[in-house]
């Protein structure tokens, strides 16, 4: 017995030192200068060479921290406790955290936003950019197993519902882009308040269930890849991950059109290193930076310079970098009011429960 | 003096339960009465008893909570009987509680390796000239892993139990003529349903809510009061919602347990 009490203590004690030394490490680190720079960002979604890189051309520290959803961000920044100086959400919760007040508007001066394409600068969500500059955007279509499905070319959303395609369709589980494909297919605005258009996508969503093998969320590129169904919905830099571990993947853009979403770069109340922010946005923004992250990461890059650098294979790829035509008949989300967003949910939960 | 003395030893248990049951409680409770736009209303719980949504969700939540419960009991009856039999029991039955030492969450992604398509169990399958059968996301293969984690919590109190009863009693049923059936039947079954009830308890109401094995092995087709809640308050941000669910399963916590409450004085005394 006394034999276990010195062993526990001094186990305790020697973590504790170890806790106080890593922490006081951490301290004269960052006190030194005071050059820190505290990111929020979601997982595996920048290179890690290009922090260090940054680092050692800046000298500042960068902590990274991750997240895996818009709303557990927000929580985090809203309720405070948190020193993060950049976040990264996606473009209706930059309109949610605007109205919100959590957002600190950027200097324009101090930024360099000249390497951005026109077409993915002054969006509905954020007017002029005052609040936010994109990193990376991307859109919701269909990916394919070629060789689970043969003998058809798949571009539309309408195919999903073709009886033949009985149990073997899997669903990414988010609210607004199953109810948007579905509004999509009717020719709807994804951001319709309309209760009865909604109901109608709700009843054409039930018609889809039996296609329906899962409704799962980030474990769809593990079994996409494994081949474990030939159809899913999903987003396109998701599939660019898919298509990297299994060759027979494609991902396709429906001609009907589709919801194409932005994530930015965003400062929220929390910040306090605004030199180290400018500095940073404008590191990423160079063409080498971007685009170096940009094959990395595997989502489409706004940044019309570096989209010129990327290899010839990325750049041509149509159903990654659309042509003007398609994009045009890509959607944006809105923010839309609370309750709004609730009837969004409650209808698909109902679909969810449909037999 | 002395009473003093005593309320200083229970005051940490007294501040702990304070803190860590009856406010979190308490806290359930008071978000239930909150819309998404934080306003106070009674609507959440006339949609939960109104909508056809929610009604069917807990009636399916409760039905599957009732076959892996019973799944469970099946699994587990005979498994503790036979372990009181045994010459190594406690190595037995430790055996029986090791997977619980293993995170729940990579268990269920080592029976998404065995289920999937080209996974261990189709392989058999396929070495027997059985075709691929799809067993991810079914209804059985959902109950058989949920019952498959919940076998040493229901097998723990039933194995206590058994070995409670006084062997005597045994001998004596067999002494005046009764068959080793019949021992079972009237003897040793009445005697362990204390340990049956507790391990119903335990493994009943964590079935009513469980989420992340719905999605993982369910593929979201069954949709329990658990996924709800997980969703109301990681996705949806309607935490009012989650809460109402979250005061639907506690009261339901509580009629359980008062269902299956045994009496002490009904137990035969060693």
């Amino acid at each position: 017995m006394k034999r276990l009490t010195i062993i526990i203590s001094t186990i305790l004690i020697i973590c504790l030192g170890l806790a106080y030394g890593s922490k006081s490490l951490q301290k004269s680190s960052s006190n030194q200068n005071g050059k820190v720079l505290n990111i929020y960002n979601w997982g595996s979604y920048i290179d890690p060479n290009l922090i260090t890189k940054f680092e050692k051309e800046t000298g500042y520290h960068v902590n990274l921290e991750t997240f895996d959803s818009n709303e557990s961000m927000y929580t985090k920044v809203k309720q405070g406790g948190t020193n993060y100086d950049l976040v990264v959400p996606s473009e209706y919760m930059v309109a949610k955290m605007r109205q919100d007040h959590l957002l600190v508007k950027l200097d324009k001066r101090q930024l360099n936003l000249k390497n951005y394409g026109k077409a993915y600068l002054n969006k509905s969500f954020d007017p002029h950019n005052q609040y936010s500059v994109p990193y990376f955007w991307g859109t919701l279509g269909i990916v394919y197993n070629d060789q689970l499905i043969k003998g058809t070319t798949i571009n539309s959303w309408h195919q999903l519902w073709n009886p033949k395609y009985k149990d073997q369709i899997m669903l990414v589980d988010s609210a607004r882009d199953i109810m948007g494909l579905s509004l999509i297919s009717l020719h709807q605005s994804v951001n319709t308040t309309n209760r009865h258009q909604l109901d109608l996508a709700k009843d054409k969503l039930d018609q889809l269930s039996p296609n329906v093998k899962a409704i799962v969320a980030d474990e769809i590129k593990m079994y996409m890849a494994d081949g474990e169904a030939p159809l899913a919905v999903d987003w396109s830099g998701e599939a660019s991950e898919m298509m990297d571990q299994n060759p027979h993947l494609h991902y396709v853009l429906p001609k009907e059109g589709s919801n194409m979403w932005f994530d930015n770069w965003a400062i929220p109340k929390t910040a306090k290193h605004y030199k180290a922010i400018y500095t940073f946005l404008n590191f990423m923004s160079q063409p080498k930076n971007a685009v170096q992250n940009t094959e990395y990461v595997g989502y489409s890059t706004p940044n019309q310079a570096a989209y010129q650098l990327l290899p010839d294979k990325i750049k041509h790829d149509k159903q990654f970098y659309p042509s003007q035509a398609t994009l045009k008949k890509l959607q944006v989300y809105k923010n839309l009011s609370a309750t709004k967003v609730q009837e969004y949910n409650d209808l698909y939960l109902e679909f969810k429960m449909h037999r | 003096m002395k009473k003093e003395f005593k309320f200083l030893y229970f005051a940490p248990y007294l501040l702990w339960l304070l803190l860590f049951v009856i406010a979190p409680v308490a806290l359930i409770f008071y978000y239930s009465f909150f819309n998404v736009n934080h306003q106070f209303t009674l609507n959440n719980y006339i949609t939960f008893f109104t909508s056809g949504t929610y009604l069917t969700m807990t009636a399916n939540s409760v039905w599957f909570a009732f076959l892996i419960t019973a799944m469970t009991l099946l699994i587990s009856y005979p498994m503790a009987y036979f372990i009181t039999k045994l010459k190594y029991r406690n190595l037995w039955i430790l055996l029986v509680i090791l997977p619980t030492w293993i995170n729940l969450l990579l268990k269920a992604y080592a029976f998404i390796g065995l289920f999937s398509h080209n996974g261990l169990v189709n392989q058999i399958f396929n070495f027997f000239g059985i075709p691929a059968q799809q067993l991810l996301f079914t209804n059985t293969s959902f109950i058989l892993v949920a019952a498959y984690i919940q076998i040493p919590f229901m097998v723990l109190p039933i194995y206590n139990s058994l070995l409670e009863i006084n062997p005597s009693l045994v001998q004596a049923s067999k002494d005046l003529g009764a068959t080793s059936w019949q021992t079972f039947k009237k003897i040793i079954i009445p005697l362990s349903i204390p340990g049956i009830k507790s391990g119903v308890q335990i493994v009943f109401i964590p079935s009513l809510s469980l989420f992340m094995l719905s999605r993982l092995i369910g593929g979201n087709k069954i949709i329990t009061l658990g996924t709800a809640v997980e969703e109301h308050f990681l996705t949806t941000m309607n935490w009012g919602m989650g809460s109402t669910i979250g005061v639907v399963l506690i009261i339901s916590m509580f009629i359980v347990t008062i269902l299956t409450h045994t009496s002490k004085k009904r137990r035969v005394a060693k």
